[in-house]
């Protein structure tokens, strides 16, 4: 039968087996439950925002007949409700709900401290991140052509970007020397061995903030990444899904903002047509559920074509309404953002503190909703086999779903991303009690065993010294 | 701007819309009807949509607030929704989904949720499937005339390519076993490899279901020839008339091939979009039996996701089986009214329509009102239709019909009133282009084979079920 289908269905191109999807399954298999299932497995392997429902809710709560297909337009609300239900279930124009988008357009603004303008219209909405990747790659490449991606990146990409598309991703090393910094040496190296391996690089795909690694990208990192994409004359997607969870200084420089302040860039310069921003309501409202995602580009040719494609993907007419509803309250929507902040700052802060005690260290982060973990010292060896060995354990052991850096297509072993606002803080607390357990305990089990191996063997040990 | 910035997929037009299905509307857009403030516009009959029934979805809603009101028994599970993002769908909802695809026939058949992949609208579920089954370059043979959405959503992205089976009004656009060969050679003409046949049942832009001897030709064909058949029957629900919408599903059973091949190799497209006359909601789907497809079409589902909002939504309504039933019933008896008011109207004006029994259009005969028997002049009439007459209504060469002068009209996507308006311009068109005594006799001929042949077909029907 797998020649009855297309080898796209057949492959594992699709990237599901690395060990991000199967931390997933394991964590399924046993799930933590704070009095059902107390010793199961705690999720940490989620980049999931759940700290700010409360805020939604009540908003919902104080205006229920938004959700009801009522809006307040004046007189009487149930015939007016009539046409409201009646307009969103035919509306299916792929050029969004106008409303809609130009709330989001003053979000994504808000969001860069407003020094920054989006025009609604340059505005294309997909279902989900998900889409918007992967329609930006169907727009600005052919199929085996590549685009650049530091590392460590999210693993969701691997299908995202190269699946149906065919598109090759080439990673940026990025090390932990420099605190994982893009320099313009690992954009060049890249680029050398994507020219060696005879792929044609249309762009580059960065996520800002960084996924997995919880930090903003700097103003020298932006520079280098623009001065390099005008060189070699390609594309930047800056996914900025997670722009809104900035909660530390230095804040926030998008893209749009890099590109404003270059000195040597003028306005008019073609770069402006080759910068295109990801954005969605995911990370930062916490609504993976409701599939909204947008692609920004002042590339007119890029936006007409990824408008006809969001017909592939559009967001629900009745998901549409609902959020221009909420978002479309000023005074809430910067509470919201301010209030969120704080809160992913305390969640940060807890498990910064949490793991330090368990002598383990953070790469130091300002945004995400993760932190990434160095446990290079727990490792037995400096090998991916040590990495995968420590992830298993720290699963069946610690019974913690952990993102290890290899999934992640870190260069360096050792490293793991730790979600923390995806549960309560009760359940953090035990999942930092484990950690520190877990750590006492494999150092334990170090000294331990050298100990054996300098009784057993006096020679051999001292060989090993 | 270069064009090679861009891939060519974004840069080309094979996104197919600039055929005129896609410039009437644009013509309507710039000048639509309203009964009060503008009554000279254009009436739009280009749009396949159905607008009759949303009182009962309405009044539904309202005695069931919880549903939109994201509570389930009273409490709140808006938390719950705006996280799930699970592309195997909530369950709750694909088991109500497929419980109203048993209803539609007549519960002859039951279908399995774990079946069944939801995807973002049947664009969506139609692309999905050809890069589950294709490989680029590939071919999929369609009976014409056929929906012009089909050369965008099936061979944009995919690089699918379609081979029609041409179909004529000589034994009412019926496939034959004929014309399948036919096309079929022609692919290999064309060097493509034929990995399958689409299928729209009921037909768009016909009306018709296809008859049991048809279903049993393509089951011979596929089986011969060991491809896929996809059987988009996104009008199932619509079906007013006997026959009686037959599915695909129940000839694969009454031939007992659930253990065979075949049985892996049909697949079934829906949608809510016509039956519920809900496309801003975008919910498809897709139904195999083959255990590969539904795996690789579940992960593509990533890309179009439905909003869980509106799976919930949609999950309260459909689960209500009293509900569901008098839709269907009050649905289909509306349908039948309005298009009975049309065929009327038109045969009053001296136009036949292609005699149909389901979805939201006629197909409508009007060789007899061209200047010559060509497509040039089908385009010369349906200019002066949607500019002088007033009306949006599909030329046949928009949909790939083999023979110049039918039209889709669409009747269920506007009110009685507008329904009668257009009627009437018709009316006024047709006369003012009556031409003199023995033209006049020529074309009462033509009418007279025209029912003449209806009958004979009718006795064939009568037959086949």
């Amino acid at each position: 039968m797998q020649q009855m289908l297309s080898r796209k269905a057949s492959f594992n191109s699709h990237g599901e087996d690395s060990s991000y999807f199967l931390g997933w399954k394991e964590y399924e298999k046993n799930p933590y439950h704070e009095h059902h299932n107390p010793s199961g497995i705690i999720q940490m392997g989620l980049a999931e925002n759940q700290l700010s429902f409360d805020l939604l809710e009540s908003w919902l709560a104080k205006n229920a007949n938004v959700a009801h297909f009522k809006e307040d337009r004046g007189g009487s609300s149930s015939s007016l409700s009539s046409s409201l239900f009646r307009e969103l279930a035919l509306f299916q124009d792929y050029r969004g709900l106008p409303a809609f988008k130009k709330e989001l357009a003053a979000l994504m603004g808000e969001i860069r401290g407003n020094k920054v303008r989006y025009d609604p219209n340059k505005l294309v909405l997909t279902a989900g991140a998900t889409a918007a990747n992967e329609t930006l790659m169907f727009c600005l490449a052919e199929p085996g052509e590549a685009f650049l991606i530091p590392t460590p990146y999210y693993p969701g990409f691997d299908r995202d970007v190269k699946w149906r598309t065919e598109v090759q991703l080439v990673p940026v090393h990025c090390s932990s020397s420099n605190q994982f910094r893009l320099t313009s040496l690992a954009l060049e190296e890249a680029h050398k061995r994507a020219l060696k391996q005879k792929l044609k690089v249309k762009g580059v795909l960065i996520t800002n903030p960084t996924n997995p690694l919880g930090t903003t990208m700097s103003k020298d990192e932006l520079n280098h990444l623009l001065d390099f994409a005008i060189s070699k004359k390609i594309h930047i997607v800056s996914d900025e899904i997670y722009s809104g969870t900035v909660f530390d200084s230095p804040g926030f420089i998008g893209i749009t903002q890099a590109l404003l302040n270059h000195k040597k860039v003028r306005v008019g310069n073609d770069i402006w047509n080759r910068i295109h921003i990801v954005y969605s309501l995911s990370k930062d409202l916490g609504l993976p559920g409701f599939r909204v995602g947008m692609i920004y580009s002042e590339n007119e040719a890029i936006i007409s074509a990824a408008t006809k494609m969001s017909s592939f993907g559009l967001v629900s007419s009745q998901t549409q309404f609902l959020l221009s509803n909420i978002l479309g309250e000023k005074n809430f929507r910067k509470l919201y953002m301010k209030e969120n902040q704080k809160r992913l700052k305390e969640r940060h802060d807890m498990m910064v503190s949490g793991l330090k005690s368990a002598g383990i260290s953070c790469l130091k982060s300002n945004a995400g909703l993760f932190c990434w973990v160095d446990m290079r010292h727990l490792l037995c060896s400096n090998t991916f086999e040590a990495e995968k060995e420590l992830w298993e354990k720290i699963i069946s052991e610690a019974k913690l779903n952990l993102s290890p850096g290899s999934s992640c297509h870190c260069s360096e072993p050792g490293w793991f991303r730790v979600c923390f606002a995806n549960m309560s803080t009760e359940t953090l607390s035990v999942a930092m009690q484990r950690i520190k357990a877990f750590a006492d305990a494999t150092c334990k089990a170090d000294q331990i065993s050298y100990q054996q191996a300098l009784y057993s063997s006096q020679k051999s040990s001292l060989n090993k010294w | 701007m270069k064009m090679s910035m861009l891939s060519t997929k974004a840069a080309c037009n094979s996104h197919g819309q600039d055929s005129s299905y896609f410039l009437g509307w644009q013509e309507y857009e710039k000048n639509p009807y309203d009964e009060v403030r503008n009554p000279n516009g254009i009436i739009q009959m280009g749009l396949a949509e159905n607008q009759l029934s949303f009182d009962l979805l309405e009044s539904w809603l309202e005695n069931n607030p919880d549903a939109a009101g994201f509570k389930q028994d009273g409490d709140s599970i808006f938390r719950d929704l705006a996280l799930f993002q699970d592309y195997h769908g909530l369950p709750a909802f694909k088991n109500a989904l497929v419980d109203f695809m048993s209803e539609i026939r007549g519960n002859k058949v039951k279908f399995n949720p774990d079946n069944l992949v939801l995807t973002a609208g049947a664009t969506s579920a139609n692309e999905t499937l050809m890069f589950c089954l294709a490989e680029p370059g590939d071919a999929f043979l369609l009976p014409t005339p056929y929906y012009p959405g089909f050369d965008r959503d099936l061979k944009w992205r995919t690089g699918v390519e379609i081979v029609p089976i041409q179909c004529t009004s000589s034994n009412g656009f019926r496939i034959t076993e004929s014309a399948l060969e036919q096309a079929y050679k022609q692919a290999h003409k064309l060097n493509l490899r034929v990995k399958g046949v689409l299928v729209t049942n009921p037909s768009n832009p016909l009306g018709t279901t296809l008859s049991l001897y048809e279903l049993n030709l393509l089951v011979n064909f596929i089986e011969a020839k060991e491809i896929h058949l996809i059987s988009d029957e996104i009008y199932s629900g619509t079906a007013f008339r006997s026959p009686s919408f037959v599915s695909i599903t129940e000839v694969l059973m009454d031939r007992k091939l659930m253990d065979s091949d075949v049985w892996d190799r049909v697949h079934i497209v829906y949608s809510l979009s016509k039956d519920l006359g809900l496309p801003g909601f975008r919910v498809g789907a897709i139904y195999s039996n083959d255990d590969m497809v539904v795996a690789a079409a579940t992960k593509m589902s990533s890309f179009g996701l439905v909003s869980s909002q509106t799976q919930y939504l949609l999950s309260a309504m459909l689960s209500d089986k009293e509900f569901t039933e008098n839709y269907i019933y009050e649905n289909q008896t509306r349908l039948r009214k309005r298009h009975e008011m049309l065929v009327s109207g038109l045969k009053k004006t001296g136009i036949s329509c292609l005699d149909s029994n389901a979805s939201l259009f006629c197909w409508v005969d009007m060789r007899h009102l061209l200047s010559s028997k060509t497509f040039d002049a089908e385009m010369e009439l349906w200019k002066q239709i949607v500019y002088k007459v007033g009306l949006n209504i599909s030329p046949g060469s928009s949909c790939h019909c083999a023979e110049p002068g039918w039209f889709r009209v669409c009747f269920a996507n506007m009110s009685e009133e507008t329904l009668e308006v257009a009627l009437t311009r018709i009316k006024t068109f047709v006369d003012s282009i009556t031409i003199p005594d023995f033209h006049h006799h020529h074309r009462s001929r033509k009418s007279l084979t025209k029912w003449v042949f209806r009958l004979s077909s009718k006795v064939r029907e009568a037959n086949d079920r």
